[in-house]
């Protein structure tokens, strides 16, 4: 395995229970460092499922994931040590409404890097600064906009300092004129070199930031390649009528 | 005509408008008297109350913890039972699931009369504590309502939650408690509320064991003073302060947890 891949997916299958459908169905795919992959596809082509199997929030029917080498799907893999470095942006925030955007921010640090109150805030104000937030700090998540909660959200997982970020449809749930300014935060990150994995409807997106783009169809890797060849090109007739449409 | 000794008593000193008014400000004088004041009757009240609130106050702590488990049990299980790898651990969740079921389903099933009789009588006959019986028997009748009402609580906490924990590195057990109980506790504090006011309502029936709380002092009273009405009546409105007193302080708590919202 070469030194600079983050997580190595293998063959993952996934079957959902009393689904004759296969969600994943022999899945492989290796995410290197720096790199932002993009994976597009039609709904229920498996692409979050993917997604959400590369941090085990969904267990893989059968399947390896590597990440930095280890096997985190093995039983006796401490699972919640590596999603400390593995940051989650989910399509609905998922902000924990009983607490400010600080303490939603600090809270993990604290119990889980054992942070002290006083760095963890610093670290917080600081992120919050960046995506332009510092002055809703002591707010509550349902005091703020679709777009100001995504990128609470992603700093939020930042403040994990993870050394992967997976984006499940960021977008999806925003408001059309709030899109941009959630893209734009993630754009930064990924200039600032951050490796990054994206389920994502935005094409534009996914053409002018993504290294790499993966087309899901069925459970399947349909098609992969660098975006402008991709979207320029498509090979597979499946990519094909799908780019047609969203286009 | 030769006059009781408790009339003798009353006339030594009742008031005089009270004596000389209408007959029936007289007659309900000479109630009141028997009721509450002759033979320092007033104090058999004051030691069922007393009864009655410790009672109510350590049965609702010990439902309360009881509940919180059985609550954590039972959704632990139907959360996760399907992706544990067998061992001890999905064994013990497995084993205490069942008997959560099983203590839902016969506490809930059965009067608490027959409950409390049944501690009291049978269980702990080789102690003659009748309070500690009486919070035995009402904490564990209370905890299977509300394990019901927190297991709701906690099934009504958007899923995507608990994914934003794990997602951080959370454990089970660590999100459950930093992340899921404090919003599904909020939730639920009304139903709560509600279990203790029933709870502060049902240990009338600790008199069955012979426990002198509120509701056997004025039965007690009735039948040496031999007055039914003012007693019963006494202990009505005694109920209802406090009821109407907890669910005041209540509605301060709930609004306060609101507005931190805000």
């Amino acid at each position: 395995m070469s030194d600079n891949v983050i997580i190595r997916a293998e063959g993952l299958q996934k079957y959902f229970k009393g689904n004759e459908i296969k969600a994943l169905d022999g899945v492989s795919a290796d995410i290197h460092k720096g790199e932002v992959v993009v994976v597009i596809g039609p709904s229920g082509s498996g692409k979050s499922t993917f997604l959400r199997c590369l941090n085990l929030l969904e267990v893989p029917t059968d399947g390896h994931i590597l990440f930095n080498g280890q096997d985190i799907t093995d039983k006796n893999a401490n699972i919640n040590l590596h999603r400390q470095k593995m940051g989650m942006v989910f399509q609905h925030f998922n902000l924990f409404p009983h607490k400010t955007i600080l303490q939603n921010m600090t809270l993990a640090p604290i119990q889980l890097l054992h942070k002290s109150k006083e760095e963890a805030e610093d670290k917080a104000m600081t992120l919050l600064q960046r995506v332009g937030l510092a002055d809703r700090a002591n707010a509550y998540p349902s005091q703020l906009s679709g777009g100001q909660k995504q990128r609470v959200a992603i700093v939020r997982a930042l403040a994990m300092e993870p050394e992967v970020m997976l984006f499940d449809e960021p977008t999806s749930a925003l408001d059309p004129e709030m899109v941009g300014e959630v893209l734009t935060v993630m754009k930064e990150l990924a200039q600032e070199g951050m490796t990054m994995v994206v389920v994502t409807h935005e094409m534009g997106f996914a053409r002018e930031v993504g290294s790499r783009v993966l087309f899901m169809d069925q459970g399947k890797i349909v098609e992969e390649g660098a975006p402008d060849a991709l979207f320029d090109t498509p090979q597979h007739p499946r990519l094909k009528e799908f780019l047609s449409k969203v286009l | 005509m030769p006059i009781s000794e408790t009339m003798q008593a009353w006339l030594d000193c009742a008031p005089e408008w009270i004596l000389n008014g209408p007959e029936w400000l007289a007659d309900f004088g000479y109630q009141f008297f028997k009721s509450f004041i002759y033979d320092m009757r007033w104090y058999q009240y004051v030691e069922g109350l007393g009864n009655t609130l410790l009672l109510t106050f350590f049965a609702l702590i010990l439902g309360l913890v009881l509940g919180v488990m059985v609550a954590l049990i039972r959704v632990s299980w139907d959360n996760t039972h399907q992706e544990l790898n067998p061992g001890p651990g999905k064994f013990f969740l497995g084993l205490g699931n069942g008997i959560s079921k099983i203590y839902l389903t016969v506490i809930r099933g059965t009067p608490v009369v027959v409950q409390i009789m049944i501690i009291f009588f049978v269980i702990m006959a080789s102690s003659n504590n009748k309070l500690l019986a009486g919070i035995v028997a009402f904490g564990i009748n209370s905890g299977a309502y509300v394990a019901e009402i927190i297991r709701g609580g906690i099934q009504s906490i958007d899923r995507g939650q608990m994914e934003a924990g794990r997602s951080l590195g959370f454990g089970y057990v660590a999100t459950m408690r930093h992340i899921i109980l404090p919003q599904a506790f909020k939730n639920v504090l009304p139903s709560l509320v509600n279990e203790f006011i029933v709870l502060l309502k049902e240990t009338a029936v600790a008199g069955y064991v012979g426990l002198t709380d509120l509701t056997r002092a004025a039965n007690i009273v009735r039948g040496v003073a031999y007055v039914d009405f003012l007693p019963l009546l006494g202990v009505a409105v005694i109920y209802l302060i406090l009821v109407l007193f907890f669910t005041w302080i209540m509605g301060k708590l709930e609004r306060r947890l609101r507005n931190s919202e805000r």
